[in-house]
């Protein structure tokens, strides 16, 4: 934490009031989490009903309630982990606009509402014409309701290392990482190998790609700024060292590794643990990202 | 009307009297600070200096905590004043996250946000902000930084040079200047923080409970 101590000035603080606990902690982790399953889905189940639509007609509604359960969850940690969760409404009668937090809570109820849209289609009416129709419109805002989160740390201007644009990738792959992970456990032995091998190689890549980011944030990201070097230094040997590399190890080396050996094998099964790693690993990197610029004193 | 803070770091003497005030003017709860002094102590023996840093919210002009502030709780008044309302915020901790300066809590009483307001509620029936009332050596002072006739504004006039604000490279633009400051005092990186120099420690007991 200390990083421009001089051995002249030998300075040290003597009476302060106590360090900063963890204001965001596991809630807001689930809350990231359980979000990126929910939109996630919703661009695997486009993807694959455009691609693929005459072996993938049985996603549709497993799909879409998956999704309504996941957002449900993300809507629940999010009001929970509010100090005054009973004025949420709030934020519809008195909206801010330039905070993310506002866009985002008008976007994700969009969502809903379109996810109940295509529930009704599917089960109620059983018309997969109007459940592809409002898919589409599904499937553009969850973007925004994707991203608002990295807009809501970058707009945290305390916190020097959640910069934009790299929190708008980390969220759009970790989408991209738990929709391909939750679509491999949902559909079972169901698809065909080209289905089963596209999946495969979007899980790998998503997790390549995020690999990288972080790698290149924890290698290059405090040549920049003091304020990033101090907060990874708790990554760097640091009390969440180990917590970091777990994250990082499950979330995608491994799914990278089995991927490779999947395809190489034509296994679905190893596809199936390399879903299940890349979920909880993703929950344990989001986790730390979001805890560590936390322990920084501010002032 | 702009009003704005400057601390003179030569005049202050570390008294905590600001403090204090703020405490009982604005009922702050314990354990929590709308302003705090805070102590470094720099060089070695017998070459040592105790420095003393009164911290408050800057009333940012470009302020995160109102741009991320999702209900408009924390909102601009007309002097300038980053002002919030207690009754308006839903307690996302999105203005804790923000502020670059550590000066947002989460009130435990109330479950909603709380910082200095440069006491706007002194200021509206005009009366100067209680630390500033209460300060000995007259090391706060406050006023319209809109009116160059203001001693805030005369004082930053004759110490142009020695004015700095805290993290200007984070783009706030407050409108709470320290003269006679240095990093060490306004750098929260530049000095080490070690456990168990805070105002209050854990509170430990006596083993003597339940005896006669
Ligand atoms: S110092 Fe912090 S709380 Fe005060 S106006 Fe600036 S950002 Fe807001
Ligand atoms: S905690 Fe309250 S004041 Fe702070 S951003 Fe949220 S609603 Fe606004």
């Amino acid at each position: 934490m200390v990083h421009e101590t001089l051995a002249a000035t030998n300075a040290i603080v003597v009476l302060d009031v106590a360090l900063p606990g963890i204001v965001w902690g596991w809630i807001i982790t689930m809350n990231m989490w359980a979000k990126s399953i929910g939109t996630g889905i919703i661009f695997l189940t486009f993807f694959l009903l455009k691609k693929y639509p005459e072996q993938t007609g049985f996603i549709r509604f497993p799909a879409v309630a998956i999704s309504i359960v996941f957002i449900h969850l993300f809507l629940f940690f999010t009001v929970i982990d509010l100090h005054q969760m009973f004025r949420f409404w709030h934020i519809f009668f008195y909206p801010h606009l330039t905070s993310a937090i506002t866009i985002g809570a008008w976007m994700a109820t969009g969502f809903v509402g379109l996810l109940f849209a295509m529930a009704y289609a599917i089960y109620l009416k059983k018309d997969e014409a109007m459940y592809d129709k409002f898919l589409g419109w599904t499937v553009l805002l969850a973007i925004p309701v994707t991203l608002y989160t990295a807009g809501l740390m970058a707009e945290s201007t305390a916190r020097e290392l959640w910069q934009m644009p790299t929190e708008s990738a980390q969220m759009i792959l970790a989408a991209f990482l738990a929709g391909t992970a939750t679509m491999i456990l949902l559909g079972g032995n169901k698809f065909s190998d080209a289905i089963k091998k596209d999946l495969a190689i979007i899980l790998g890549l998503s997790a390549f790609a995020a690999f990288t980011l972080y790698m290149s944030e924890y290698i290059f990201g405090g040549m920049k700024a003091e304020e990033v070097a101090a907060t990874l230094a708790f990554i760097k040997g640091g009390e969440y060292t180990a917590m970091f590399w777990i994250g990082q190890v499950m979330a995608f080396l491994v799914p990278m590794a089995l991927v490779c050996l999947s395809l190489k094998n034509k296994s679905y099964y190893l596809l199936k643990i390399a879903a299940v790693s890349a979920l909880v690993g993703l929950w344990v990197s989001k986790h730390v990202w979001l805890v560590i610029p936390q322990l920084l004193n501010m002032s | 009307m702009q009003l704005g803070f400057l601390v003179d770091l030569h005049l202050c003497m570390g008294c905590k009297g600001c403090e204090i005030a703020c405490k009982v003017e604005n009922e702050v709860p314990l354990s929590t600070w709308r302003l705090r002094v805070k102590y470094v102590d720099v060089g070695a023996f017998p070459e040592t200096k105790r420095t003393f840093t009164p911290l408050r919210c800057n009333h940012c002009a470009n302020a995160p905590c109102e741009r991320i502030c999702p209900v408009s709780a924390l909102h601009y008044i007309e002097n300038g004043i980053v002002n919030i309302d207690k009754e308006r915020c839903i307690g996302c901790a999105g203005c804790v996250m923000a502020c670059p300066y550590g000066a947002i809590y989460i009130d435990p009483q109330t479950q909603t946000a709380d910082k200095c307001t440069y006491c706007a509620h002194r200021i509206a029936s005009a009366m100067m902000p209680s630390c500033v009332v209460a300060c000995p050596v007259e090391a706060n002072i406050f006023g319209d930084l809109d009116d160059p006739t203001s001693n805030i504004s005369k004082y930053l006039q004759q110490h142009q040079g020695d004015v700095q604000v805290r993290k200007p490279e984070k783009g706030t633009d407050p409108h709470h200047f320290y003269v006679g400051g240095g990093n060490v005092q306004l750098n929260p990186l530049a000095s080490f923080r070690g456990e168990g120099h805070n105002l209050f420690n854990n509170l430990t007991h006596l083993p003597i409970g339940g005896h006669h």
